[in-house]
């Protein structure tokens, strides 16, 4: 296998996008990935993108030769292929993208990421995003994804003893976080009172423990490490890739607080990397409900069960703490475009491993994405160094 | 110059509580009324509908000035809710006030806006001649599905304004709108029910609009918010037009008379107007309004209007028919059975 370096990253401003059309919104991501790789849309041989329902959100399938034609390929004739897991849709595209490279079988290779939610409501995009689940034993019953997270949190409180403000302490950081990142959603920093009195959502997750509806798209380019000069004097290095797959419905897991699927594709993504936890500077996790980033820090191996409800509120994860997790503002505060989200993990990691991420800029070698799909049936991971 | 010769509002008794409303769906009915800033709206008794309300609102105006129903030769009333698809409102009103047969009349449909769009239509009839007085009304019995958010603020009421040239009470120093194809909020032909885009509501509609047609109006005037002496914009609930004065650099003092939605709620084509009535029942001579309506679809009217000496001399009555804050304060209320007996949702078998 080679070995494989992001050369371009873009990213639209994520948040409800009413003047943008879900095709707008990936055509502005490629432009600005192209861009800041100093292409242009000849060099490109093949193109995958994470997408996870289209089809109901904007009653348009056939993703992969929409994105190829709209970003000016289409006489190119490339290759171009739509890729979903659910939420996770996105940093699969980003492995499809990877192995396509790594094979040998494509030199110049696009990764992108959209979804387009607020043309429907909300009850249809609940109902969308539901598809997540299992729908025979759990859609059809009426469980939403946020009864399914709240189940998690509540299991996970009454048996590690997690209190509601550690649970809070998730959604302060990455607003706050938020509050420093130009694309983000949010971008304002809020109070634990504020987490604490929102809405009820799903008893224990209230409003502000959610990531919201969101549109946007990102894009990143890969090419071999040994071509990735010619483009950019920054590459960043893929070092590690793991994706592993669990039962889709809650109830068939052994713990419904540990994502097994988080811990295999942990693993292997640190197995080939062959890098410590400890050498990781920072991580973007899938915090599409604070209890997720909770048990995201755990099954990535970072700490004990049990134990990251209080390394959140000691300030451990934050910015300035010693595993920052989430530096984007994570799901939270950037929104949760969900095919996009897994490309945009990889987007902030590059930026911050550039040294080009602006106000909330970590002192960082080694980078990690984490995207799931579901509540835990598809997890991708990523490592990124410089190269 | 073209102005309003007279106006005259109408709320109909009954009221129920926001958090009676939400005590029925199992929703947090304190943290919903906080949040659209309306304490409670206003429902029709059994046997009122958009005509009743439209009547007695064209009454109120008659009442307060000496007006030779003949010289009334147009009456426009805007709605969401004419009780018939085919058939006009208008020539109700027109019969009930005396003006007929020798009148034009139509009725109007842009959501919420379309009583200051009949306002509009007045003004050209009347400026170029073509009629001498021509009524414009808006109001209407507010639709809200059960349950859906609409329902909390659906009310029902409306104002009419006499627009003519004669010793106006107030002259309309000028109006513009600012229209597009927005969608974000919309019956179908035969549905019962409106349906809306949630959120998109409000950034890309009601404010794009309201502060686009604001905007305008401020820039063609030559005139700054601190300017004017009341201002009144579209009220579906209690933070739009709270939030669009304050982009807009209007301060609550000069919104707070017009701000009839907090006991009212939201009556559709007859919010804007009942906020102009509301400050017009306040006004001296001399003070300056500026208003700006808000119809679903979208589109806004702006008008600028200062209140002239005529409002109160003796060829005008302010008293002569109930002021908006009567009407809220005259006021039942009635628990959600009661309401849904009244808005028709009970349907007895046959």
């Amino acid at each position: 296998m080679r070995e494989v370096a992001v050369i371009g990253v873009g990213c639209t401003k994520f948040g409800e996008k009413w003047e943008s059309s879900f095709r707008n919104l990936f055509v502005e991501a490629g432009a600005l990935a192209l861009e800041d790789a100093n292409l242009s849309g000849e060099h490109i041989d093949e193109l995958f993108v994470g997408n996870m329902s289209a089809g109901r959100f904007v009653e348009q399938e056939h993703i992969g030769a929409l994105i190829a034609d709209y970003a000016g390929l289409a006489t190119e004739n490339i290759p171009a292929t739509r890729v979903e897991a659910a939420c996770a849709s996105g940093g699969l595209a980003f492995r499809q993208a990877y192995t396509a490279v790594a094979s040998g079988m494509s030199d110049i290779v696009v990764a992108a990421g959209v979804e387009k939610m607020t043309d429907v409501d909300t009850s249809v995009t609940t109902d969308v995003l539901a598809a997540a689940a299992d729908r025979e034993w759990e859609g059809i019953a009426g469980i939403t994804f946020p009864g399914l997270y709240a189940m998690i949190a509540t299991q996970y409180m009454h048996k590690y003893g997690l209190t509601r403000e550690q649970l809070a302490q998730v959604a302060v950081k990455n607003h706050e976080n938020g509050a420093l990142n130009p694309n983000a959603q949010f971008q304002k920093p809020i109070t634990l009172e504020t987490v604490m009195k929102s809405t009820l959502v799903a008893d224990p997750l209230r409003l502000f423990d959610c990531s919201p509806v969101t549109d946007g798209a990102s894009a990143v380019i890969l090419a071999p490490l040994e071509r990735a000069r010619e483009f950019t004097d920054t590459p960043i290095k893929v070092l590690g890739c793991g994706q592993a797959s669990s039962s889709i419905a809650l109830h068939d897991r052994k713990d419904i607080c540990t994502l097994d699927a988080t811990v295999a594709a942990g693993n292997r993504a640190f197995q080939m990397a062959k890098v410590e936890r400890k050498d990781i500077g920072f991580v973007e996790v899938h915090d599409c409900f604070t209890i997720a980033e909770i048990c995201a820090i755990e099954d990535l191996g970072f700490c004990k069960k049990g134990e990251a409800g209080k390394l959140t509120e000691e300030g451990y994860t934050a910015l300035g703490g010693k595993l920052p997790v989430n530096p984007s503002g994570g799901l939270k505060a950037c929104g949760h475009p969900v095919g996009a989200t897994g490309v945009k993990q990889v987007y902030e990691t590059v930026k911050q491993l550039r040294g080009d991420a602006g106000k909330r800029q970590l002192d960082a070698d080694i980078g990690m994405t984490h995207n799931v799909g579901g509540t835990g049936a598809t997890v991708v991971c990523h490592i990124f160094g410089r190269a | 110059m073209v102005g309003i010769i007279s106006y005259g509002a109408y709320i109909p008794r009954y009221r129920i509580k926001v958090e009676e409303i939400a005590r029925v769906w199992g929703a947090n009915g304190a943290e919903i009324s906080k949040g659209l800033g309306v304490v409670e709206k206003s429902l029709p008794d059994m046997d009122e509908d958009t005509i009743t309300i439209s009547v007695e609102a064209a009454r109120a105006a008659m009442a307060r000035r000496d007006i030779n129903p003949v010289d009334i030769e147009a009456v426009y009333v805007g709605s969401e809710s004419h009780p018939y698809a085919v058939k006009p409102t208008a020539v109700t009103v027109g019969e009930a006030i005396g003006a007929t047969p020798v009148m034009t009349a139509a009725d109007y449909e842009f959501a919420c806006k379309a009583g200051t769009a009949a306002i509009q239509t007045s003004m050209g009839l009347v400026k170029s001649g073509m009629v001498k007085l021509s009524v414009a009304v808006g109001a209407d019995i507010a639709q809200g599905e059960p349950g859906d958010a609409l329902e909390y603020t659906a009310a029902a009421g409306g104002a009419a304004f006499v627009i003519g040239n004669d010793d106006p009470i107030a002259e309309i120093n000028h109006t513009c709108s600012f229209s597009t194809d927005t969608p974000d909020f919309w019956r179908r032909e035969n549905k019962p029910y409106p349906r809306h885009g949630g959120r998109f509501t409000g950034e890309p509609a009601y404010f794009k609009h309201v502060i686009g047609a604001s905007k305008m109006m401020l820039e063609k005037m030559g005139t700054k918010p601190s300017d004017y002496d009341f201002a009144i914009f579209h009220q579906p609930n209690g933070k739009f037009p709270v939030q669009a004065a304050g982009m807009l650099g209007f301060s609550m003092d000069q919104i707070k008379p017009g701000l009839a939605v907090t006991y009212l709620g939201n009556t559709y084509s007859g919010a804007s107007m009942v906020g102009l009535s509301a400050v017009l029942d306040v006004a001296k001579p001399g003070d300056r309004i500026f208003m700006t309506s808000y119809g679903s679809g979208s589109g806004s009217d702006s008008f600028d209007m200062t209140v002239t000496d005529v409002i109160t001399s003796d060829l005008f009555h302010r008293e002569a028919a109930p002021s908006v804050a009567s009407l809220l304060a005259d006021k039942k209320l009635v628990d959600y059975a009661v309401y849904a007996k009244h808005k028709g949702k009970v349907v007895m078998m046959e």
